[in-house]
């Protein structure tokens, strides 16, 4: 692991023959050092493939505008779990936790459609007074003068009670939930990951899975709130899920309902650090805070990738795909793509067209929080500012050893008195 | 030029030229008419550019192919009707000259 840090990674980057250039390798978004790679695949093989990995051949798509033909065509690039589902790593034999997010049409759509009313913007409109007066309750409380970890005390603390609200599942059980959020995303190889293999990963879930079906069972019995597991349980098309079913869709809204959020929640503290002149706009006009939240939310790109399989043989980007190739599309890449965003590694607060970004993905699999999102990192920092809060950063973001979630641990701050 | 009136969902008015060619999505994006969000530019790739189109322009602005790309995107928006489009897949022509479109509540 060291030896790899040690590297000049541009050095590296430029210098590995074509064919040898694989970035699925967990440790280059470990140590934040993926951009030469991308940057080199975009110029001179954008359509990368790629022969040997830990994880088999594969299709590196890194063009905004590549990632998003395959995006739009579900027809052909399947998000199945019967193909390998919508990570570079096959699920584990046995083991799968089937949800919509792994399906494709017809069976994805009739799930879809049952939960997508929890988080539309009509719905949201009804959270956000809570939203803001717990956001405003946590900033309130921190300690001034001192350091602390911006990821626990802010991220997770509001991403956690929101996770808490979706499930109408008791608020003092919140971090209950986290935990098992990062056993159900974690990639066991990581040097901090709480379970070690899939098989202790699984006995986990399936433990997560019983507790929750008896909320499950209780909410059955009781006339339907808003909540999630009401609503799936209320449902004629997904009341009878099996108890694997219950794992795969109750894990879906567990991680997407949390991890991602949180991530820009950080990722937002740490690139305005950055770019102190953005702030500083942000500070004088606070009505550039919703397109600031998009920006934020390409700049911190929380899910690094998505994997699709070929259907049928196709062509991506002038390169012949055929039928079972695996189609790795890197939002990574896509989101830094200088033919599609200018200046892309910079992050610019009143940025044209800021919506514009791939980290919400597009097509049918697009992400069903994302308006949830925004609204808590709109309400965020709306209040951050309100407070004009000088959050001084102390030292670089610590990341997660993962291809997948672009996950931030730690980011030590601290806010002057 | 052909003009389109866009009404937000409280029932603001506003009425815009759109020259021959560009989609109705561009015309209110381009004129900052709230309402709609358009994240994926024009790829047909969200739903967030949904209108309902009055009663009244549907025979000549049409509806959605069953099966297309247009038609399984609005399956996902929230409140879709009959009358649904994204309007990023409505290019304007002359014959639209005074076309009416509605906003919904919010775009998902």
């Amino acid at each position: 692991m060291d030896t790899h840090v040690a590297l000049d990674p541009r050095k590296d980057a430029y210098s590995k023959p074509l064919d040898k250039l694989d970035v699925s390798d967990p440790q280059l978004y470990y140590t934040d050092t993926w951009y030469p790679y991308f940057e080199r695949l975009r110029r001179e093989d954008p359509v990368h493939y790629t022969p040997e990995s830990p994880y088999g051949p594969y299709w590196a798509v890194t063009k905004y505008k590549d990632i998003m033909k395959v995006e739009v065509n579900h027809r052909v690039f399947s998000s199945s779990d019967d193909f390998g589902g919508i990570r570079i790593e096959d699920p584990p034999k046995g083991m799968e936790r089937p949800n919509f997010i792994r399906m494709d049409p017809p069976e994805h759509d009739e799930q879809r459609k049952v939960v997508s009313p929890t988080v539309n913007p009509m719905n949201l409109a009804k959270m956000e007074s809570l939203i803001r007066e717990r956001t405003s309750t946590v900033l309130d409380e921190l300690p001034r003068n001192e350091e602390f970890n911006w990821v626990d005390c802010v991220s997770i603390e509001l991403t956690s009670r929101m996770l808490a609200t979706l499930f109408d599942y008791p608020l003092e059980g919140r971090r209950e939930l986290i935990r098992w959020s990062e056993i159900a995303i974690v990639d066991i190889n990581a040097p901090d990951a709480p379970v070690r293999s899939e098989e202790e990963r699984f006995a986990e879930l399936v433990k997560f899975t019983e507790h929750m079906n008896v909320l499950w069972e209780e909410r059955a019995k009781r006339p339907p709130t808003f909540d999630i597991i009401s609503i799936l349980a209320h449902s004629d098309l997904t009341n009878k899920m099996t108890m694997r079913e219950r794992m795969g869709i109750l894990i879906l809204f567990l991680v997407g309902g949390n991890d991602t959020t949180r991530n820009s929640m950080s990722g937002g503290v740490w690139g305005l650090s950055q770019y102190p002149d953005e702030r500083r706009k942000v500070s004088e006009n606070p009505a550039l805070v919703p397109g600031l939240v998009s920006e934020i939310i390409r700049w911190q790109t929380p899910v690094i990738h998505m994997r699709r399989t070929a259907l049928e043989d196709a062509e991506i980007g002038g390169k012949p795909v055929k039928k079972g190739d695996k189609v790795v599309i890197w939002y990574i890449s896509g989101n830094r793509d200088e033919d599609a965003i200018d200046n892309p590694n910079a992050l610019i607060a009143d940025r044209p067209r800021p919506r514009e970004h791939l980290s919400f993905g597009f097509g049918i699999h697009r992400c069903l929080g994302n308006r949830l999102a925004e609204l808590q990192l709109r309400i965020l920092w709306e209040e951050i500012l309100k407070r004009d809060l000088q959050i001084e950063v102390l030292d670089k973001p610590v990341y997660a050893y993962s291809n997948f979630l672009r996950s931030i641990k730690s980011l030590p701050v601290r806010l002057a008195a | 030029m052909p003009k389109v009136t866009y009404i937000e969902y409280d029932g603001t008015e506003h009425q815009v030229e759109v020259p021959v060619g560009l989609s109705v999505m561009r015309g209110a994006v381009n004129n900052a008419v709230p309402g709609i969000d358009a994240d994926c530019g024009g790829e047909c790739a969200c739903a967030t550019c949904h209108v309902y189109v009055d009663p009244q322009w549907l025979e000549r602005t049409g509806l959605p192919e069953p099966g297309s790309q247009e038609a399984s995107m609005l399956g996902f928006a929230a409140a879709a009707e009959p009358n649904s489009r994204l309007s990023c897949q409505i290019t304007m022509r002359d014959e639209l000259d005074g076309l009416v479109v509605r906003m919904p509540e919010g775009q998902h």
